[in-house]
């Protein structure tokens, strides 16, 4: 899934080698959870099931499909770690889930909460709706009387049940003296069910119990898709953040033990392997690598580190091992507070009013204002109070926002999952309508456009022997350009050299002897060679010649050049800002065909352009990966960030994608455009039945009947237009 | 129409068993995973008799 992940995970069965830590008064049993992203039939879980369970020391394992994950009970002091290998056997790619961060998504009480009262409402409106049926076609005097109280009996306790939702939204709306949608919601179902009561004892004809019932169904259907949509959403991006489970090695004695991030203090000497991602920040008193700094500030050149330099949480180490000593931990990091920093800058969403929210404003003092003038012509044309009630109460039920409060959350399912299968995670609720405004897309470079992955830029430069030579000493190496330098040479059909006396020098690179003459491969300062301003490796062939230079360039994401076409296809400007070089920064934008491009451009500058964009007008969605980005993420009108992103970067921002490819971004602007134009087709649609219905209703001709005909049609129409979405 | 004497209470009763049921899914996690049940189904695993 993510690149500056994987070499973690790789790293992770070296862990195994060294000595676990004494488990702490353990319980009997540990916890763990994997996530298998690659299983996907009935096979793959009996295979994964099977496997797990029969490995020592495991009590049960089971796996959810749906989530993708396998849950693990066994004993205390098995570590993931171990069980990783034995599903790589078997074919599946597995990855260490932190379970505290998954705490949320396990017990989803709300969602339960919400389910139970659904069915409530569903089971009681069937039975009151066959009570109904009865009496519209043609139950009399008794009898109907004794289903007009069997109904009662029934939608009392069932709706101040279900309804429990709609009027504790409602108690705090006019509790801080605001209007919303559960207002007029709560005064339909009272009067609905206050009247019938009335009519009832009274021994009238009407009773309006069925549709309170369905009334109540219908909304708590919406409230739960809506909910369903933002629980997907939420799981999905606690586990992204469970990926990066929090554990570092502290130097205990001089032996590394794994602890976790949470427990690191001051002056603790930490070791930080190659591939893993500093927890804090600090001095490095050991050890010789390269960093690479692209999630904090957007440079793609690795920079060299030596005892004494500075580190900040968050650079991740490429080459050798580093020793480094704790200067700042958890929330005093530079990592935290510049996360901290988001938080308080003004947010894109926050000044944005949802569509719902909108047509709310509209809608709930045009009704109660409908049915107050209801009552109160009918009871100075009549004097009977009663009957003026009666119509009050019955403009109230036939507008209810049934259709209105289906008309949002169906639509954005329906998007929201047709996204999400194209690799996209909508986080925030209003995300989509936002999306669809957008006329300006803003995109970082180094790991949003770019992969953060080099390429082999001059290949063709070189002779077969200095390939041999290369791919040779490259091959011994685990640096990211040693590894291009080897995928590419190998590309192209070469065989390594015989190479004696192969050796690394971590921060440095590799040399060894190649027919008794010394040759290096390696960064240019060690080589006696003049540094360029592209990224390079050099190679000294030992023969007294000048060293030569393998030049690289970030390779583009898959799709990135297609999105950024389609982009500018449909009419969007496009801009690059990087915290990169100019050179680098230009290049891309050249070939990327992007005509405005800022470099060296600091976080605040981000920021400063966005809002400054959005000044003029312009609805601005930022792409961006890295801390750096973070606050312009914020000040953006909607945000999206690859999976790969600082946890910080994708919390800041709307929506994730989850996959590599960049393409689905175009795809989302435009399906985001469509799922808008339903939702306002869905209100248009509500609406039309409301002007049909409502002069039936304020004439004295509704029936209990008509009522839930007008609803239920209403609802149906507006969730099937959400379905044509597919 | 003594028969409602009978048919009345037999609906409530129906309804409210399905309630229960319905409820007693929900409390035993049975919704949770609704893509790997679908495909455990096809499982030959326990078909001789069921799991211990």
């Amino acid at each position: 899934m993510t690149a500056q992940m994987r070499p973690a995970m790789a790293v992770c069965p070296g862990c195994v080698a060294a000595p676990s830590e004494v488990p702490e008064q353990a319980p009997s049993e540990a916890r763990l959870a994997l996530s298998l992203p690659t299983i996907h039939c009935q096979a793959c879980i009996s295979t994964v099931e099977r496997g797990l369970n029969a490995h020592p020391g495991i009590h049960s394992a089971r796996v959810n499909l749906t989530l993708k994950r396998a849950l693990i009970e066994a004993d205390p002091d098995l570590r993931a770690a171990d069980l990783i290998p034995v599903l790589e056997g078997l074919g599946f790619e597995a990855h260490e889930l932190d379970l505290a961060s998954l705490a949320a998504t396990q017990s989803d009480r709300a969602g339960r909460d919400l389910l139970m009262r659904l069915a409530v409402a569903g089971f009681a409106s069937m039975n009151v709706m066959l009570l109904s049926i009865s009496v519209w076609s043609g139950a009399s005097d008794a009898t109907r009387d004794m289903f007009h109280w069997i109904s009662a009996a029934i939608a009392f306790p069932a709706v101040i049940f279900a309804g429990k939702p709609f009027f504790t939204n409602a108690w705090s709306a006019l509790r801080v003296g605001r209007l919303n949608m559960d207002v007029p919601i709560v005064l339909a179902l009272a009067l609905a069910l206050i009247t019938s009561l009335w009519e009832t004892s009274l021994s009238g004809e009407h009773a309006y119990f069925d549709a309170a019932l369905t009334l109540t169904f219908f909304l708590l259907a919406g409230r739960y898709l809506d909910y369903r949509t933002r629980a997907v959403a939420r799981s999905a991006a606690e586990e992204l953040a469970a990926l990066e489970v929090p554990r570092a090695l502290r130097m205990q004695d001089g032996v590394p033990v794994e602890v976790p991030v949470a427990d690191l203090a001051l002056n603790d000497l930490i070791l930080v392997r190659p591939g893993g991602r500093m927890p804090v920040d600090g001095c490095i008193t050991e050890g010789q690598s390269e960093l690479d700094r692209s999630l904090l500030t957007g440079e793609t050149l690795p920079v060299f580190v030596e005892p004494g330099a500075q580190v900040s949480a968050g650079e991740v180490n490429l080459t050798g091992p580093l020793v480094v000593r704790a200067e700042a931990v958890g929330e005093d990091t530079s990592l935290h507070r510049m996360a901290d920093l988001v938080a308080i800058a003004e947010s894109g969403r926050s000044r944005y009013t949802s569509l719902a929210d909108r047509a709310a404003k509209l809608y709930a003092p045009g009704v109660h204002i409908l049915s107050a003038l209801a009552f109160v012509g009918w009871y100075l044309y009549t004097f009977d109070l009663r009957m003026a009630l009666n119509i009050a109460a019955a403009v109230l039920i036939i507008t209810c926002p049934c259709a209105l409060g289906l008309a949002v959350p169906a639509v954005t399912t329906a998007a929201s999952g047709r996204l999400f299968k194209r690799g996209m995670l909508i986080k925030d609720s209003t995300a989509l309508e936002r999306l669809a405004e957008v006329d300006t897309v803003v995109f970082d470079k180094t790991g949003t456009l770019t992969a953060g992955t080099p390429q082999l830029e001059n290949l063709d430069d070189f002779s077969h022997a200095d390939l041999a030579l290369a791919l040779a000493l490259a091959q011994g190496s685990a640096h990211p350009l040693s590894q291009a330098l080897t995928g590419a040479a190998q590309a192209v059909g070469v065989d390594p050299a015989a190479i004696s006396a192969l050796q690394e020098h971590p921060g440095y690179g590799t040399e060894g002897l190649f027919q008794g003459r010394q040759v290096r491969l390696g960064r240019a300062g060690w080589l006696g060679a003049e540094q360029g301003g592209q990224t390079a490796a050099w190679l000294d062939r030992g023969d007294g010649t000048a060293p030569r230079a393998f030049l690289f360039h970030d390779a583009l994401r898959p799709g990135a050049a297609q999105a950024v076409a389609q982009l500018q296809a449909a009419g969007k400007e496009v801009l690059l800002m990087s915290g990169d070089t100019n050179a680098a920064v230009a290049d891309l934008a050249t070939r990327l065909g992007i005509k405005t491009w800022q470099g060296e451009a600091l976080p605040k500058d981000k920021a400063t352009r966005i809002q400054a964009l959005s000044d003029q007008g312009h609805r601005v969605l930022m792409v961006g990966d890295g801390l750096n980005d973070t606050a312009a993420l914020t000040a953006a009108h909607v945000s999206i960030s690859p999976a790969s992103a600082l946890d910080a970067a994708r919390v800041a921002s709307d929506i994730v994608l989850l996959g590599q490819d960049l393409e689905p971004i175009a795809e989302a602007c435009v399906l985001a455009r469509k799922a808008t134009r339903r939702i306002r087709e869905n209100f248009r649609i509500a609406t039309l039945y409301n002007v049909v219905a409502v002069p039936l209703a304020i004439a004295g001709f509704a029936t209990p009947l008509i009522a839930a005909l007008a609803m239920s049609t209403s609802s149906i129409t507006v969730s099937l237009n959400a379905l044509r979405l597919k | 129409m003594s028969v409602l004497a009978y048919l009345i209470p037999i609906s409530l009763l129906l309804g409210g068993g399905a309630l229960v049921a319905f409820i007693y899914t929900v409390r035993s996690n049975q919704y949770d995973d609704p893509e790997g049940d679908s495909r455990r189904i096809l499982s030959e695993e326990w078909d001789d008799h069921p799991k211990p």
